[in-house]
């Protein structure tokens, strides 16, 4: 990756452009937004047959000594220490104010190492944040030279097991170090688009070698950030910036989910991360704003930033991001709704451009998750 | 009358002395990728203008249709509000937004012609 210039790229950039991508600055990058194909035509494409994305803009870190396990457990309230070996878990960094600093994924690669996938936007923040808090009794590394693909769809499983037999054995959330045509790969199941899928980690001196070899199959295709934003919005999956954020807890963005069972009130390694006060209570008590999915009437898409009022006109909650679903073919969005109105049956709206569009509360995602648990 | 386009890249089509078809250009409509919505005015309103007279929704963004002459709205192409995608297929034909009888028809000689709209979009 070039490094020192003021808008950075990726070791797929010069494959993106010889694609005829349509790049824009993200998060630092000169990314792809969409490709000749569209949004629609790459979004039905990834739901029918494989899409590959480039995600090597986001941060991949390794965390590293004795107590890498229970050191990261100080920073998430998440189940770190009985991770096992070479499983992937989903992960929030908190702070002091139970708000959200980033989310992650981290898997354990044994010999007290773990490596962690973190938001391309947050990366440096994460980074200071994990050097501060434990930089003292662990060793940190965010990697600069490797690049990171994102193989998903029905497909993308007999893709990869024709190059590599073994990934067959994988299921969800789970990790594997494997060589591709002499390419040293590390490879997770795992993705943003609820389907079936992988997320691979590559030297970015091998990247566009092994995007050539998965490309060359029929079933797939370069696919953008756009179609990315409507797949895991589909989905229902948390977006960092719009569902979460700072000034919002983890139980305040409906991921009580994401909390394990052994880090809360009574169990065994309860709290002892930032923000374990105010998280614990929530948990306990509710919270005063939770996330939720919206089915707007008709097909005016309901965007990020409109606000959600009720029947009287009273500001009720605001949608954190909406749009198209291709999929569902029909407008979606997902809101913070004051927690009273998530499950009374008065009616809402939303305001676009003065005019009220009345809302029906859903539960996410909006299409079914397809993930292989084997 | 040849067909004339304005710097919003929306082409204004003279029927007769005083009645225009607006719609947007094919340039445009690559540039918004593919649509799913269009919010069009009624019939009956009136434009000026440099003012917004409709809203079109691509997957990725809103984008506003701005009035590049005056007048009354005599008629819209409700077809687009169910099938916005005639607009990728045919902007410059079936994907028509809106017909203006012009207030001030002298207006159209501000607007750019074929040759000139090519070279705005080249730069």
């Amino acid at each position: 990756m070039s490094v020192g210039s003021e808008i950075r790229t990726t070791p797929f950039h010069k494959m993106h452009v010889d694609a005829g991508a349509k790049m824009v600055p993200f998060a630092g990058y000169e990314m792809p937004v969409s490709y000749p194909l569209g949004i629609k035509k790459e979004h039905n494409h990834t739901r029918e047959r494989a899409g590959l994305f480039d995600v090597s803009h986001m941060g991949q870190i390794r965390l590293s000594g004795e107590q890498a396990m229970s050191a990261l457990e100080s920073l998430v309230p998440v189940d770190i220490i009985d991770l096992p070996l070479m499983k992937t878990r989903y992960a929030l960094f908190t702070s002091e104010n139970g708000g959200v600093l980033d989310d992650l994924m981290v898997t354990n690669l044994g010999d007290n190492t773990l490596f962690l996938v973190v938001n391309a936007a947050c990366k440096h923040a994460d980074y200071e944040h994990l050097q501060h808090h434990l930089g003292a009794s662990c060793e940190l590394e965010l990697y600069d030279d490797l690049a990171l693909l994102a193989l998903q769809g029905p497909k993308a499983s007999s893709v990869l097991s024709a190059l590599a037999p073994e990934v067959e054995e994988m299921t969800f959330m789970t990790a594997m170090q494997l060589m591709i045509n002499n390419i040293d790969c590390f490879v997770t199941r795992s993705g943003y688009t609820g389907e079936d899928g992988f997320e691979i980690s590559v030297s970015a001196q091998d990247a566009e070698n092994l995007a050539d070899i998965l490309l060359s199959s029929d079933e797939v295709e370069w696919i953008g950030l756009g179609a990315r934003d409507s797949l895991r919005l589909e989905a229902g999956l948390s977006l960092y910036g719009h569902e979460l954020d700072s000034s919002h807890s983890p139980v305040e963005s409906s991921l009580n989910w994401a909390l394990s069972k052994v880090r809360r009130l009574g169990k065994e390694r309860e709290g002892n991360y930032l923000g374990d006060n105010i998280i614990l209570d929530q948990l306990e008590n509710g919270s005063d704003t939770k996330v939720v999915g919206l089915l707007p009437e008709g097909r005016m898409p309901v965007r990020d930033g409109a606000i959600i009022q009720d029947e009287n006109g009273n500001q009720v909650g605001y949608v954190t991001s909406g749009g198209f679903g291709p999929t569902l073919n029909k407008p979606i969005s997902i809101a913070r709704l004051e927690t009273k109105f998530t499950n009374s049956q008065s009616k809402i709206f939303a305001l676009v451009r003065e005019k009220k569009i009345a809302v029906e509360i859903v539960k996410l995602p909006f299409v079914k998750h397809n993930y292989y648990r084997g | 009358m040849s067909i004339k386009y304005s710097e919003d890249h929306e082409w204004v089509d003279a029927k007769e002395d005083d009645l225009v078809v607006i719609g947007i250009t094919d340039f445009a409509q690559e540039q918004l990728g593919d649509l799913v919505y269009v919010e069009l005015p009624e019939v009956g309103d009136e434009c000026t203008k440099g003012e917004n007279i409709s809203v079109i929704e691509s997957v990725k963004a809103a984008s506003d249709l701005v009035a590049p002459v005056s007048g009354s709205i005599i008629e819209v192409n409700s077809r687009l509000e169910d099938e916005p995608e005639i607009v990728t297929e045919d902007s410059m034909g079936e994907g028509w937004f809106i017909k203006v009888k012009l207030s001030d028809p002298a207006e159209l000689d501000e607007l750019m012609d074929e040759e000139a709209y090519n070279s705005f979009i080249e730069e």
